[in-house]
């Protein structure tokens, strides 16, 4: 039975009123050369998120009501386009997937709204900030509650349009402005993916006698249409687009520099927002890509792989920041893992996919928390000394900061899957089925090595930042001296999300760890009705002993411990001033192993000297020559012509009998007899 | 009645000798100087072709031709060239008459040919012996009545033709005021 | 033995003629009265005609030719005698205003 609610528009709608409000506010104010009232527009710019999160509670209780196999609520709030066979609405579907993302988005948006309240105080376009905040919200929440795959890319495109507005906010320097057209850009070519892949389906399902709508419900019902070949092609055009939004190898390079931004907008946007989009679409389609045999095996592939390059990247970085973000690339690696191997898992086993869905979602809301956790947590850091961001001009913070130093030192340890805080459920259930994958294809086996040793990986640089940042001697007396904690209005955030990071992760209790006591697989089963491909069938899924879960979870545990050992040692104890290892290795990682300049090279310059020709060659040489030198060639043509033009009668007489000449010669040649 | 052999040796030979008589007389006019000789030799010219029209059974144009063209066109000519007192200086200095018309004459040539060309695919079976024409034809009586029940519309419109000739003629002619 | 070729071959060359004169000739008489040659020519086809095909028409054609030519040769002359006064000059060559 199909359930309607008209709440669910309000969700989107509120965080879009604010920005509108703020947006004309500001432009008022801007016309009289002032800004607008900093009261009034924090008070907006927090109530927008509060009260959609307040909205999204009461509709998640609404949801709980419901029994498991009804459990959707959906809105249609207006017809938008009805072209021949193209059927779009703008609708909303409310079920335990949206309703768990919008909950995370409005959730910690809203601290992160309350925050950035404290931190933006200083700046100038305070209001402005908050209308594009506000504007990302809402684009946000359109793109995780749209019932159908062009509303869910009009969220996307918004979400890809405020991060430009957001990352180039300080506009004025120009590395800013670029950093935040390279977003775009970026952003733009998965796009391209992501269209591809609409009308993919929707002309193959046009072709192949099913009903040609891109609506989620529709196409999973005719799921059976798809043979494996065209599943596999409508998925990896789809994950393109993922693999640009959610920062994926090769597709990465923006997320580093859109650090140019200011640090709650890398909270929300950078790490808990916008870039699981891609995760959420690939759980969303996760029917699609349990039908091909390949694709899920390509996504979890690509995971491991940016998982493991971000890491390497993100020991050799100096920029608080741009270890944070080399961070998010790899942990949204892990991400793509845990989707990725749902789907090969649905593929092999019906019924299989749906908990392993989960686990990736399971980690995107983890790493929501305390990756925002961190980067708030940052920006206090940066705050405090100044506007500086380089960890070796930091250290021995500690003392000065203690909130910011205990809830990042939370975030710390939960990112590099210290139990019992929430990264090491998390991570922990995608190690253990990247291992059961194995059992599969031994060469799954891999992905399973890459994900233990870039844990390890994490540990170590998430441990390096932290004990440069705060531990040791101070490396730069001046800013040690001015260094001081952050205003409750910045630090309440971070107690909030630091409380989370405890507490979240028991959501997801594995079964071997339940002992007796807790509840398991809360998060799993919640998301179950969402994410469910097929029913259970007879076969099942491999699972290994409780000795083999205890021995891996050890072995992951060991790992982290080892990584944190290696940092203590290194950067903890000693307090260096600079960064001890100058090894070739160490440089090439502090250049991102030079993919942006490969981009540079093999991409840009390229396309520079095509439109470099195109300007010259064509345009110039080519097509304006043409245009001006057609009436040239006419006016030559006339000079020429010209000439018959005598004055003298007889000249003309003679003209006159040579087209007597031609006439006698068409009637010679013509004559019957 | 079927013409003789003698009167049909004589057509041939008058046909000839005013055959010779109107091309040379043309030729003569284009190839003078002084426009005077030219316009007598045309009057020649026109001569021989009245003859001519005798001989085609058209008596009325022989003499129209004699009486309008050589008589009144021809005289208006010459009257026009004595009055205007035609000098030698008058005349175009630099024509190398035979030269031009020589020059000329080579480029109709072609002109020439294709007329001959088209001739020659012409039917030629017919002479004047075996085309008998009514004995009245082309005598006054017979054009005329011809003339003013077919073609009426036509001779009205040229006799206001000469009317506007007449009146273009004075204006043309007449002092400016 | 006379045939209409015999006859049209004479139109033929005096048209030749006349058209010869009016290309090559220069003084303003001459020219004139070539373009006098070339009308008979023509009535003269128009007189053969009209015998070989025992129609009057061509006559009648001839005679409308012959008014018209008188006219023609009115007009055409008092143009003339004004030119000679305007110019002093004969020559076809120098009336080219019409150039450009």
């Amino acid at each position: 039975m199909e359930h309607t609610s008209p709440l669910i528009g309000l969700i989107p709608l509120f965080p879009l009123l604010t920005a509108a409000l703020i947006g004309l506010m500001t432009l008022f104010f801007a016309h009289k050369g002032q800004g607008a009232p900093k009261g009034l527009v924090s008070t907006l710019a927090v109530a927008g998120p509060l009260a959609s999160f307040l909205v999204s509670c009461v509709l998640f209780f609404q949801l709980r009501a419901l029994p498991e196999a009804e459990r959707a609520l959906t809105q249609t709030v207006f017809p938008w386009i009805h072209v021949g066979p193209l059927q779009i609405d703008v609708s909303f579907l409310l079920d335990p997937l949206s309703a768990m993302m919008i909950l995370m988005v409005t959730g910690i948006g809203t601290l992160i709204h309350l925050y950035s309240v404290g931190y933006m105080s200083h700046d100038r376009g305070f209001s402005r900030y908050f209308a594009y905040l506000n504007l990302f919200m809402f684009s946000m929440l359109v793109l995780v509650l749209g019932s159908s795959l062009p509303l869910m890319f009009v969220g996307w495109e918004g979400v890809g349009l405020c991060s430009y507005l957001l990352i180039g906010f300080w506009f004025s320097d120009i590395a800013k402005a670029n950093a935040g057209n390279k977003a775009f850009i970026a952003n733009r070519v998965g796009d391209f993916g992501f269209l591809l892949g609409m009308f993919f389906i929707f002309f193959f399902l046009l072709n192949n006698g099913g009903t040609a709508s891109l609506d989620f419900a529709a196409m999973k019902g005719q799921a059976a249409l798809f043979t494996p070949f065209a599943a596999t092609v409508a998925a990896l055009l789809l994950f393109v687009g993922a693999m640009g939004k959610s920062a994926q190898v090769p597709l990465h390079v923006w997320l580093a520099d859109a650090m140019a931004g200011p640090t709650p907008v890398s909270a929300l946007i950078h790490a808990a927002t916008m870039v699981t989009a891609g995760v959420y679409m690939v759980a969303r389609m996760g029917f699609m890509f349990a039908i091909s045999p390949s694709a899920g095996l390509v996504v979890a592939s690509i995971g491991a792989l940016t998982a493991i390059f971000a890491a390497t990247i993100a020991i050799a970085q100096s920029d608080i920041k741009k270890v944070l973000a080399y961070s998010t690339v790899s942990q949204l690696g892990y991400m793509f893992i845990g989707v990725g191997l749902g789907a090969y898992f649905e593929n092999i086993v019906a019924g299989a996919g749906a908990a392993i869905f989960a686990v990736g979602m399971f980690h995107v809301f983890t790493h929501a928390f305390f990756k925002a956790l961190l980067f708030l947590g940052s920006g206090s850091v940066i705050h405090a000394c100044h506007e500086e961001q380089d960890i070796w001009k930091m250290g021995g913070l500690k003392a000065k900061m203690p909130i910011t130093w205990a809830t990042m030192g939370i975030g710390t340890l939960a990112i590099a899957g210290i139990p019992p805080l929430a990264g090491f459920f998390s991570k922990e259930a995608i190690l253990t089925n990247a291992f059961i994958a194995g059992h599969y294809q031994t060469w799954l086996y891999g992905i399973y090595a890459i994900a233990l040793v870039t844990s390890g990986l994490t540990a170590f640089y998430m441990f390096r930042m932290f004990f440069l940042t705060f531990h040791g001697k101070p490396r730069d007396q001046h800013i040690h001296d001015h260094a001081h904690e952050s205003p409750l209005i910045m630090t309440f955030p971070l107690m909030a999300l630091a409380l989370g990071t405890v507490v979240v992760g028991f959501l997801n209790v594995p079964k071997v760890l339940s002992f007796g006591f807790l509840p398991t697989d809360l998060f799993a089963t919640w998301l179950e009705p969402s994410l469910k491909v097929a029913e259970h069938g007879e076969a099942h899924m491999f699972h290994p002993t409780a000795t083999t879960d205890f021995i891996l979870m050890a072995v992951a545990i060991g790992i982290s411990l080892v990584g944190i050992g290696f940092a203590y040692a290194r950067y903890a104890k000693p307090t260096p001033a600079t960064e001890p290892t100058k090894a070739l290795w160490w440089e090439i990682l502090w250049d991102k192993y030079y993919v942006d300049e490969m981009i540079q090279a093999i991409v840009i310059e390229p396309i520079l000297k095509l439109s470099g020709f195109l300007r010259k060659g064509v345009d110039e040489d080519g097509l304006d020559y043409v245009v001006n030198n057609t009436p040239k060639a006419y006016a030559g043509l006339s000079n020429a012509v010209r000439v018959i033009q005598t004055g003298l009668v007889r000249s003309y007489a003679y003209l006159m009998v040579l087209g007597m000449f031609a006439i006698l010669l068409y009637y010679y040649l013509h004559l019957a007899k | 009645m079927e013409p003789t052999p003698f009167q049909l040796g004589l057509q041939s030979v008058l046909f000839g000798i005013l055959a010779l008589v109107a091309v040379a007389g043309a030729l003569v006019t284009i190839t003078r100087r002084h426009p005077l000789p030219a316009a007598l030799s045309l009057v020649v010219s026109f001569i021989g072709l009245a003859g001519l029209y005798a001989l085609l059974s058209a008596p009325l144009l022989a003499i129209l031709q004699i009486l309008v063209y050589a008589g009144a066109i021809m005289a208006l000519v010459i009257f026009v060239i004595m009055l205007l007192n035609v000098q030698e200086s008058d005349l175009p200095v630099n024509e190398n008459v035979g030269k031009s018309v020589a020059l000329a004459l080579a480029a109709i040539t072609p002109v020439l040919l294709i007329f001959l060309a088209i001739l020659g695919k012409l039917p030629n079976d017919q002479t004047l012996a075996n085309t008998p024409v009514p004995a009245d034809f082309g005598t006054i009586e017979v054009l005329g009545k011809f003339l003013y029940t077919n073609y009426l519309f036509a001779f009205e419109s040229v006799a206001v033709l000469l009317t506007v000739a007449l009146v273009g003629v004075v204006i043309l002619a007449k002092r400016r005021i | 033995m006379l045939t209409m070729s015999h006859f049209l071959f004479v139109s033929a060359v005096l048209f030749t003629i006349g058209v010869a004169g009016v290309l090559s000739r220069k003084n303003l008489f001459i020219v004139f009265l070539s373009i006098e040659i070339i009308l008979n020519a023509v009535n003269l086809s128009f007189v053969t005609f009209a015998r070989f095909l025992g129609q009057l028409d061509g006559q009648i054609f001839t005679f409308l030719v012959i008014a018209v030519a008188a006219a023609e040769a009115a007009i055409g002359l008092a143009i003339v005698i004004l030119l000679f006064k305007n110019k002093e000059s004969l020559n076809v060559d120098d009336f080219k205003l019409m150039k450009e």
